[in-house]
């Protein structure tokens, strides 16, 4: 016991005499949860908008009108011919071009329906994707106000049929993207930092060479690990802390269930990382090794953790491979917990999976450790 | 006997690091184990400190097997690596503490036994373990090395990097602590700190060559050997490699050792030949071997 004990003073002795590394440590990451908060958004807004108007007619110019009024488009240009929009769309001016066509309004009342065609620059998928909702909206929007003057204009008696839905967010009423990013990279955030730092800390008393004055010296295999580790599992808890209060300040993201729950668990999820960190080390006789290859996982496990694209819409096998990431749990069971206030039987799978892990990747680690070659 | 190795080989993939070792330190020895960089020397520490498994033959440290009862051995032990390996960013005294807390003592309960080494070092015990010079780094890795009040002390080439002053220091250090029982174990590459020891094994590319007193080794000399000198050091080499009664030559400090291969030989020839070849201030003089000649002559 006073092994481990004077083990982790020795640690933190060394965190804190370490003048670069403590501003690596608190301040790295929390520049990161303030940037990435405010900048990571799936909203696309001053969308470059072009039109070519064949019709001329006060529908046509009433529907550019509808793009013109909208906050997320930005109505540019007024191009004569499609040939002009595409050399536009080709030098980057211009994301999405509507083209009416001729006879537009003319097809509108008297065949009721006709065509318009958008194009759009796909060059980011994710933000064509998004730009092509808003079009939609638009147009349809468009369509049930002229059905409805169509219908006050002609025959009387007949009501207009048209459904509307009324979309309800729950847990984020006002679809803000924060409140379901910030629980999400502060995740990211106390990862890299735990990963990194375990990683390197054992091979970094290979490459000065204490570890082989430790290795002959009696002290456990046990000992040694804990006494190293736990300094970083506090500095970890540390970092969430402010982290949270950070998002709570700051962001304002409502933190509706259990504190108590939130660290229980991420106590468990940081000996997951822990592990895998401590398990690198083993393996590698350099921290530049290390940090590849932590880096190696850490991007696997960020892009496919659900946090930036949803896991549902991952091929099959890459969901299958998911479940063994464990940024994947923690950024489920941080945002319900956060945001839903879910319970410890809402989150126990996630629970049950994530311990798991942890009693896997410490026994791993421990068994690769050897005290002698 | 305090080490035994029998018969202990190890190689890296093709490269046999050690062939064949035997060897014997009876308890309070200071054994040296002499040889030049590549020789084997860290690796046979390696396995006797259990940092390393042979593949063949067997050892054991104060009766202990090195492989089965290695947690015995790392109780007993104390091992200070050739390269400096302590916490740099620690001071002094954390260094000490920390070594004595996982050896689970305390500074003050073995503080007799370093005490004459740690005294010098104590007026810095405050100052981080980085920033000490060179010698005074070497006495803190040796009071590490001895906190745990060890029966036998490894020391990898301990003086490798050290000034002439401190490396005298360090082995009237090594000494004294002889005194005290403790066998030590220590390797180096300078053959005037071999004299020093008690008993020295001479090793080279993974064999052992001679294991014998440092005069039992001066002794076993085959040849008698001569200092040579001129001015043109360079071109006495050359002259020396062509001349016909030459067994070898080679530089020795400010001299050419000089060994002829005919017991026959007579010194007026050799200084005859010199100036034939148009050498000056020639002196040539009859010396008592060291033990760098017996090194050069069995590793030939």
């Amino acid at each position: 016991m006073n092994i481990i004990r004077y083990i982790i003073q020795k640690e933190f002795r060394q965190i804190f005499r370490n003048k670069a590394m403590l501003p690596i440590i608190f301040i790295m990451p929390l520049i990161q949860l303030i940037i990435l908060s405010n900048a990571a958004s799936f909203e696309v807004k001053n969308i470059k908008f072009g039109y070519i108007d064949n019709d001329r007619t006060s529908s046509s110019r009433e529907l550019i009108e509808n793009f013109n009024a909208s906050t997320y488009f930005n109505v540019l240009t007024d191009f004569s011919s499609s040939k002009q929009a595409k050399s536009a769309m080709l030098n980057g001016d211009v994301d999405v071009v509507l083209e009416i066509p001729r006879h537009f309004n003319r097809n509108l009342i008297k065949e009721k329906k006709t065509d318009l065609s958008v194009t759009i620059n796909a060059i980011d998928g994710a933000a064509a994707g998004v730009e092509n909702v808003y079009v939609n909206q638009i147009v349809e929007r468009f369509n049930a106000n002229t059905k409805v003057q169509l219908i006050q204009l002609g025959t009387a008696g007949v009501q207009p049929q048209i459904i509307d839905t009324i979309p309800l967010f729950w847990y984020n009423e006002t679809l803000n993207y924060k409140t379901f990013m910030v629980p999400g990279i502060l995740v990211l955030l106390v990862t890299m930092i735990t990963l990194f730092l375990s990683g390197m800390n054992v091979v970094r008393e290979k490459e000065i060479g204490t570890l082989e004055q430790i290795n002959v010296t009696p002290i456990k295999k046990h000992q040694f690990i804990i006494g190293k580790l736990f300094p970083f599992l506090i500095l970890g808890l540390l970092l969430l802390t402010v982290g949270l209060i950070i998002a709570k300040i700051l962001f304002h993201i409502p933190i509706v269930g259990s504190i108590f729950l939130m660290y229980g668990y991420t106590v468990i999820y940081i000996l997951v990382i822990l592990g895998i960190g401590l398990f690198i080390s083993n393996f590698t006789d350099t921290q530049q090794q290390a940090m590849f290859i932590a880096w190696f996982f850490m991007v696997i496990f960020i892009l496919m953790s659900g946090l930036f694209t949803p896991v549902e819409s991952m091929p099959q096998w890459a969901q299958i491979l998911t479940e063994a990431n464990p940024i994947k749990y923690f950024v489920q069971v941080m945002r319900m917990v956060m945001l839903k206030g879910a319970g410890f039987s809402d989150i126990l799978p996630q629970f049950a999976k994530t311990l798991l892990y942890a009693f896997a990747m410490n026994g791993l680690a421990v068994m690769s450790y050897k005290k002698f070659t | 006997m305090s080490i035994i190795v029998k018969n202990i080989s190890k190689s890296y993939k093709q490269v046999k690091a050690l062939d064949n070792i035997s060897l014997e330190v009876p308890s309070g020895e200071l054994f040296g184990l002499i040889g030049p960089d590549g020789a084997g020397k860290t690796t046979l520490f390696r396995i006797l400190t259990t940092l390393l498994l042979p593949n063949e033959g067997t050892a054991s440290v104060t009766g202990y097997d090195i492989v089965k009862d290695y947690k015995s051995i790392r109780n007993t032990v104390g091992y200070m690596p050739g390269r400096f390996s302590l916490y740099q960013d620690l001071t002094v005294e954390e260094n000490l503490r920390f070594f004595a807390t996982i050896f689970g003592t305390t500074i003050e309960e073995n503080y007799d036994l370093i005490r004459d080494i740690y005294v010098q070092i104590e007026p810095f015990k405050n100052r981080r373990a980085g920033r000490l010079s060179g010698g005074m780094k070497q006495k803190l890795a040796l009071s590490c090395a001895l906190i745990h009040k060890p029966k036998v002390l490894f020391l990898d080439e301990p003086t490798t990097g050290v000034d002439p002053v401190s490396r005298k220091e360090f082995w009237e250090m090594l000494k004294r602590l002889q005194e005290q029982q403790i066998t030590i174990f220590v390797s180096t590459p300078y053959m005037d700190e071999a004299a020093l020891c008690d008993n020295i094994a001479l090793i080279t590319n993974g064999k052992i060559l001679r294991i014998d007193t440092p005069e039992g080794i001066k002794a076993s000399f085959p040849h008698k050997i001569y200092k040579v000198k001129s001015t043109k050091t360079f071109k006495l080499i050359q002259d020396l490699g062509a001349y016909e009664q030459t067994h070898s030559a080679y530089p020795f400090g400010e001299y050419i050792h000089f060994t002829p291969n005919t017991t026959a030989f007579r010194t007026q020839d050799l200084t005859h030949f010199l100036k034939e070849n148009h050498h000056t201030n020639i002196e040539v003089f009859e010396t008592g071997p060291t033990i760098e000649d017996t090194f050069m002559e069995l590793s030939d």
